[in-house]
């Protein structure tokens, strides 16, 4: 089997700054690869161009046919009860079973019938993510999915993706700019800076990654310094003054 | 899991603050009734006094009999079922030019140019001044009638779905692209569903409108209808029986009115707004 994502020499640019800069860029089936970078690195309209939202005029664009893409917002059409919005990404007769395995994968069996704006951030997300898996995608996308959720939320959100990845083995492309989150979840990180590529590291610790691991930690180091952080020592950080 | 599921659970509102705000707000109505009814008691007093003659306002207790008496001979109802019909046949016209219109205008950029500025144009002109030309056109019968219900009311329609369609929020229609929705597909799941709401508030309104051009329409011409009651009782200064087909337009507004609101309540149930 050769590559799922294919894309070289992908330039986009908006006025005279380029957003994106001759990226070129393979996935593997069944890898996941966590794009970080900054706010207007450029990675949300890389996941556009993967996602087919966007054209890519001048590039080669090799891309599987199934692919799903969760956003930071769930998008659930409102006016569709949550089985129905999961319904929405198949179109066969089966849909029903599916759906319902769908929901059951990601916990919200028993909020089928729920309105979307009923549900919780973490309730809705999962329900966006359910809508995703239910397509059996090849190439999974994520865009930022636990950006706005809260911190508890967000940690069980990532455990439960790595768990649905490991039963379904899509490709998974995370977006995000926490750097916790991409170690804790990715094989492969890609840092990106200005429209190019600036780092690849290949995460090589064993799952499940505790929080706080200190090879995890000494590379959540190295990955924020590459994106303009400095952080010499974690614990020199000084504690907020107490009044009392 | 469950006590992940507890974590994520929003609090529940408090319910002692939302009840005391309906108490008084039932005190605040059965207080807003007082004025009214002193003004029926003084218009009654002024009947019974004499120093209000019958051929210019009948008393309330005339009226009501008068109502009694319309609704027993079956007058009021046969007048009241023909009025009905032409409102309906109307505005049925205008739903189905309406919506086929605001359609076209708002998912095609063909339509939007053809369709748009000639509407936008009529719906500047003061509609009832058409009248004349439509009794010129259509001669005096259920034509002009029908056909001024439906001119009234497909503005309002046309205007809030196309802004409905409009205002659709471009992530709903990306996620629909992303899950492999086509453009009959987004049409469907998407865009109508999301313009819904703006549809039901110009459907409300146009009804209005409608029940409105139906009684201008009606006063001019009509040999049957409530309308015609009216014409019949102003030759007679009959002013209890205007007061009384004036009576039944007002209630004919708010059933319709009514009706819309339940369709409302159940086709946007999915709005928290609108169920609690």
């Amino acid at each position: 089997m050769s590559v799922l994502v294919d894309i070289q020499g992908l330039s986009r640019d908006f006025g005279a700054a380029p957003v994106l800069d001759r990226i070129s860029l393979a996935i593997q089936p069944g890898e996941f690869v966590a794009l970080l970078g900054r706010s207007g690195s450029g990675k949300s309209t890389l996941l556009r161009v993967l996602a087919g939202l966007d054209e890519a005029p001048a590039a080669r664009v090799v891309l599987p046919k199934r692919r799903s893409i969760v956003f930071q917002e769930p998008r659930l059409m409102p006016w569709k009860s949550v089985a129905d919005n999961v319904a929405l990404g198949v179109s066969n007769a089966h849909a029903s079973g599916a759906v319902s395995r769908a929901l059951a994968d990601v916990e919200l069996t028993h909020r089928r019938d729920a309105w979307p704006l009923t549900l919780s951030g973490g309730e809705a997300q999962r329900a966006a993510l359910a809508r995703a898996l239910v397509r059996e995608p090849e190439l999974l996308l994520l865009d930022e999915p636990f950006a706005a959720l809260d911190a508890l939320t967000r940690l069980r959100m990532q455990g439960l993706v790595r768990e649905l990845w490991r039963k379904h083995r899509p490709a998974v492309l995370l977006v995000t700019h926490d750097v916790g989150e991409a170690v804790a979840l990715a094989d492969r990180i890609l840092v990106l800076d200005r429209g190019r590529f600036r780092r690849e590291v290949a995460v090589e610790l064993p799952h499940p990654r505790r929080h706080g691991d200190p090879c995890a930690a000494a590379l959540e180091t190295e990955l924020l310094r590459e994106l303009g952080v400095e952080l010499s020592d974690h614990h020199s950080i000084p504690e907020p003054e107490r009044t009392h | 899991m469950a006590d992940a599921r507890l974590l994520e659970r929003m609090p529940a509102a408090e319910a002692k603050p939302v009840r005391r705000l309906r108490e008084t707000r039932l005190g605040g109505s059965l207080l807003r009734l007082v004025s009214p009814l002193a003004i029926l008691v003084l218009w009654q007093l002024a009947s019974v006094s004499g120093l209000l003659s019958p051929q210019i306002l009948t008393s309330p207790v005339a009226i009501a009999a008068t109502a009694a008496r319309l609704v027993a001979s079956g007058e009021l109802l046969t007048g009241l079922g023909v009025s009905f019909l032409r409102v309906v046949a109307g505005f049925m016209i205008a739903l189905v030019v309406g919506v086929a219109l605001a359609l076209f205008a708002g998912l095609s950029r063909l339509g939007e140019t053809l369709v748009d500025p000639p509407v936008q144009m009529l719906k500047a002109m003061p509609f009832l001044g058409l009248l004349p030309l439509f009794i010129l056109w259509f001669g005096i019968g259920e034509t002009p009638k029908i056909g001024m219900v439906a001119f009234g009311s497909v503005f309002p329609i046309y205007l809030t779905l196309h802004g409905g369609i409009r205002g659709v929020d471009r992530k709903l229609i990306e996620a629909g692209r992303t899950l492999g929705l086509g453009t009959a597909g987004i049409i469907r799941h998407v865009v109508i569903p999301g313009a819904l709401p703006s549809l039901l508030v110009g459907v409300r309104y146009g009804l209005s409108i409608a029940w409105l051009s139906l009684v201008v329409a009606e006063q001019i011409n009509a040999s049957s209808g409530i309308g015609s009651i009216i014409t019949y009782a102003r030759d007679f200064l009959q002013t209890d029986v205007i007061v009384v087909c004036l009576l039944v337009y007002a209630l004919m507004g708010l059933l319709t009115d009514g009706l819309v609101r339940l369709l409302e309540a159940y086709a946007l149930r999915w709005r928290p707004a609108v169920t609690a």
